[in-house]
């Protein structure tokens, strides 16, 4: 059920590709031909830059956000493409804990790019900037890229990360130099080539988002098709194996999607960059879910939204590259969600353990109560019981002011009631709660005495660990482990030990 | 004489200022690289050289605003700005593993994903500071990413600068071999030792990030680490000991710095040439310093003594040589055997322990050819006119083989008794090349001397006592 409705997930993320690139195709074509409707519709980088300067904030922020303008829908459509597929396939570099790998795809297609384009000159002069051949550069230096750090995994003792960074590097320096020749070539400058490293989401042309729509949907379709066996890959590599999947084979297939991705970015917002992408919307959705549908789904959701945004805001303000902003726009997602998701953020933990040392403190107040109550022989069967400040303040290692915090707070719930400045009064309420909590407390200590041969005078220290977090259920199977033991058990069991606040007590 | 040679004739003492310049830088990344390779965060050197930049950008903007607001004088700006961006960098280093570690343990994300989140983000700060500057600043990215070796190489400033970074981080490596070695390959007991853990990976990180930003003007700060990494992880290969391990690293090092520079003037007007353009091109020669320590590396992983491929290549024949060789010789005393016992009621054919002729398990012809020739030469097997024979010694070779194949299959009876003596030979038929004289002996015992196998075939004496009977 949960594949279905991942493959859903996935349609529907595929339905918005084909959106993204059909309608500024479409647009592309109803303006080309005729007169174009505004003198904005075939913008080149230079006049985008030159036109985004000249009218005021607010004219640039209309014109975001009513999608008038053909060159602002194209980068949109562009990266935010990128960041759906980007987030598709990081879920599963995430969860296979490869997440770095996707660094060396991108930066060991650079050589890639390079020969692709000294290729195509050797070939057909003049061909070689098509955007076709130097991508497809890209995406087989990428492969090949991984294979090396097979290989060296392969054949030598060095580990992954040693080979990841040596393959990384490598690549790289050999991209670099090849790119000096390059631009000593006498077809010419390399400032094409150039945008492949740092991007130039501005510059993205119909033809450009065409390219990288048919990869992204190429990605989709082979991720959503073999969702189960991917799932199966990060989860269980194993049971893969033992199912008869080859895992290498699965795993280059995941290194051929994370080369597809690679390619898609490349030139929006470069090859240094594009591996953020398949990082941070992934690790992001993390937070939000354990369902691996859902966080595919939510890690394309938060992909595609930075890709909006970065690329946005970078229309807005034309000084600020695309390439780095949609990063940075990621890496704000990243942290919201870090901190604010419910269950795995960081505020509903601290929260949660917040109130698990309230909870304690409470507890261990209602306790000393208790143990007070008894060893003062007062009748705790009553329905009200005072207890004097000055005992408990003796009893725990509290100050006065903590202790009075404490009470408040009790007293807030209903727990105590104050009849004198030196004296609380206990309501039944409380009085119940603080006979369950002992209970609690000297039944555990019962059960280390008896099942794990623990000394009568350490038990108090351990059940103080442990008698927080005692759930209904375990209390009645301590209860049946105990039954035979003492005739009291429906009743609050004698404590085992001396209770050091006896000194206290006049 | 090949027509690039004339390329290295014009070789001037530029090009062997740069050598020098990024010789120094690259030895001195590679002492911090052997121990985050052995640690292994060879990662973390990516990140740092990716993180760095922000440190450089926000050094750089510091010290274009201190002039600019008129603090600083015009001379004196180069020294702070190197000043200030040695302080970013360490910074940086330390930020990106302390904000790395801590977005792991806050977050529970997986440490790789953690430590990736927070380098791309630091470097897509840097990025956007430096081209948001960049004109104002005279800062170019690309200067930061591939070094300007060519041109930084004419004033010595970059060797002083390479030169006594290397000589830090050589006495760093001398004064704190011990706990860095103990760090690296038993962090716990380092920790009970009373090294403590988190001082020296932060002490590492800011060190690595140090040396990176003296390096990037040289190498460039993604080349950088190329020459973190590959250096190290080729002495890795060569050699099991740590002080030899670095050393060689820095061999390497230097080695990648030459070769590269030269393969920078070298190879590129051979490719200009095969792709049929004018000659005079060249290449980075940062690059091909990166390209050159890679080439290093896979020389090594080809030829290093104890782990190559040559080598286990080698080791690989060797064995499959001497299991021919054994093979031979038992099949040898077997068919004599046969022959001897023929007037018997059991005929050739019928023998299950004779290796058939079909034998999957047999080595190939070729083998067999090998392995005829060395017992020939080494005198156990002599060849006659009816085929190759046993020589004496030869025969109490092949004597203990049989010996222990036979032993093997009585063994296989006595504890496995339900396996099918097909399956019982073949088991016997590999363990006889692996299985010692002491042990033969062991299992001998343990079978009581045993006189005949579970084929009803004789198990022969040990070859010794029989010649000590003799």
């Amino acid at each position: 059920m949960s594949v279905r409705r991942a493959l859903l997930g996935f349609a529907l993320a595929i339905g918005v590709a084909l959106a993204g690139t059909n309608f500024p195709l479409a647009a592309g074509e109803h303006h080309t031909p005729g007169s174009p409707p505004s003198a904005k519709s075939s913008a080149t980088v230079a006049d985008l830059s030159d036109r985004a300067r000249s009218p005021d904030w607010t004219t640039r922020l209309v014109n975001l956000l009513t999608l008038r303008d053909y060159n602002t829908r194209i980068v949109l459509a562009g990266t935010a493409l990128l960041g759906v597929a980007g987030g598709v396939v990081g879920t599963f570099m995430l969860l296979r804990k490869r997440a770095l790998v996707g660094d060396v795809v991108s930066h060991a297609a650079l050589p890639g790019i390079a020969i692709a384009f000294l290729l195509a000159e050797a070939l057909a002069p003049g061909e070689g900037r098509r955007l076709e051949v130097l991508l497809l550069g890209a995406l087989v230096a990428g492969l090949v890229g991984v294979g090396c750090v097979l290989l060296i995994r392969r054949f030598t003792r060095l580990k992954e990360d040693a080979a990841l960074a040596i393959v990384l590097s490598v690549f790289f320096g050999l991209g670099i130099s090849l790119f000096t020749i390059v631009q000593d070539m006498p077809s010419g400058n390399v400032a094409g080539l150039q945008g492949f490293i740092y991007g130039k989401a501005a510059a993205l042309t119909a033809l450009d988002v065409k390219v990288i729509s048919i990869c992204a949907l190429a990605a989709l379709v082979l991720a959503a098709a073999l969702f189960k066996e991917l799932s199966l890959l990060c989860f269980d590599e194993g049971y893969a194996a033992a199912q008869g999947w080859s895992v290498v084979g699965l795993d280059l297939l995941l290194m051929g999607l994370v080369a597809f991705v690679t390619v898609i970015g490349i030139e929006s917002v470069g090859l240094l960059l594009v591996v953020a992408m398949l990082i941070v919307p992934a690790a992001a959705a993390r937070f939000w879910t354990d369902h691996l549908p859902a966080m595919t789904l939510l890690a394309a959701l938060l992909g595609g939204a930075s890709g909006l945004l970065g690329a946005g805001v970078s229309a807005l303000a034309p000084r600020l590259a695309a390439g780095p902003v949609i990063v940075l726009a990621a890496a704000v997602l990243f942290g919201i969600s870090m901190f604010f998701s419910p269950h795995r953020g960081v505020l509903a933990r601290v929260r949660e353990r917040r109130r698990l040392t309230r909870r304690i403190k409470r507890q261990h107040l209602l306790r000393t109560c208790y143990e007070l109550l008894e060893s003062g022989g007062e009748s705790i069967t009553a329905d009200e019981a005072t207890v004097s400040l000055a005992a408990l303040e003796a009893d725990r290692d509290w100050s006065r002011q903590q202790l009075q915090r404490e009470i408040a707070k009790a007293q807030r719930d209903g727990l105590f009631r104050r009849t004198s400045t030196d004296c609380i009064c206990v309501t039944p309420r409380g009085l119940d709660e603080a006979r369950r909590v002992a209970r609690n407390h000297r039944l555990w200590e019962l059960y280390l005495i008896e099942h794990a041969d623990v000394a009568p005078a350490r038990v108090d220290r351990y059940a103080d660990l442990i008698e927080h977090v005692l759930e209904p259920e375990v209390v009645a199977l301590l209860e049946q482990q105990l039954a035979g033991h003492d005739p009291h058990l429906q009743e609050v069991p004698a404590s085992p030990h001396k209770i050091a606040s006896t000194a206290a007590t006049p | 004489m090949p027509n690039w040679f004339p390329s290295l004739a014009d070789w001037s003492w530029l090009d062997t200022r740069i050598v020098i310049t990024a010789g120094l830088a690259a030895m001195a990344c590679a002492l911090p690289g052997n121990f985050l390779l052995l640690r292994r965060q060879s990662m973390m050197g990516d990140a740092l050289s990716h993180a760095v930049l922000l440190g450089i950008a926000v050094a750089f903007l510091t010290a274009h605003g201190l002039q600019a607001a008129g603090i600083l004088s015009h001379d004196s700006y180069d020294a702070t700005r190197h000043a200030v961006m040695f302080v970013g960098a360490v910074v940086v280093g330390v930020l990106t593993a302390v904000l790395s570690e801590t977005v792991r343990k806050l977050g529970n994300v997986e440490a790789s994903a953690a430590l990736g989140v927070v380098f791309l983000v630091l470097f897509a700060l840097g990025l956007l500071l430096i081209r948001l500057y960049a004109d104002r600043v005279h800062l170019d990215p690309d200067c930061v990413l591939y070094g300007t070796v060519e041109t930084a190489a004419v004033d010595g400033r970059l060797i002083r600068v390479n030169g006594a970074m290397l000589a830090v981080n050589l006495l760093l490596v001398g004064l704190l071999f011990k706990e860095l070695r103990l760090a690296a390959f038993d962090p716990g007991l380092a920790t009970t030792l009373g090294v403590n853990a988190g001082v020296m990976h932060y002490g590492l990180m800011a060190v690595t990030a140090a040396t990176l930003v003296a390096a990037f003007e040289t190498v460039g700060s993604i080349l950088v680490i190329a020459m973190l990494i590959v250096p190290p992880a080729t002495a890795y290969l060569l050699t099991q000991r740590l002080w030899l391990m670095v050393a060689l690293s820095l061999v390497v090092a230097a080695a990648s710095a030459l070769l590269g520079h030269v393969a920078a003037i070298v190879l590129p007007p051979l490719v200009a040439g095969l792709l049929g353009w004018d000659s005079n091109v060249g290449a980075s020669s940062a690059g091909m310093m990166a390209v050159a320590a890679g080439a290093l590396f896979v020389v090594a992983v080809i030829v290093s003594p104890q782990q190559g491929l040559v080598m286990r290549v080698l080791r690989r024949a060797g064995l499959r040589v001497r299991i021919a060789e054994e093979d031979l010789l038992a099949w040898l005393y077997r068919a004599a055997e046969t022959l001897r016992a023929q007037p018997a009621t059991q005929s050739a054919a019928d023998a299950p322990d004779t290796a058939p002729p079909n034998d999957p398990l047999r080595p190939g012809w070729l083998w067999q050819q090998l392995a005829l020739r060395r017992l020939v030469r080494r005198g156990q097997v002599q060849r006659t006119e009816s085929g190759p024979q046993l020589t004496p010694s030869g025969h109490q070779a092949a004597q203990d083989l049989v010996r222990t194949h036979r032993l093997w299959e009585s063994y296989l009876q006595r504890h496995f008794g339900d396996l099918p003596g097909e399956r019982q030979h073949r088991s016997a038929h590999q363990m006889e090349h692996y299985i010692s004289p002491e042990m033969r002996e062991e299992l001998a015992a343990e079978l009581d001397r045993p006189r005949h196998d579970p084929h009803g075939q004789e198990i022969p004496p040990p070859a010794e006592q029989d010649s000590e009977s003799l």
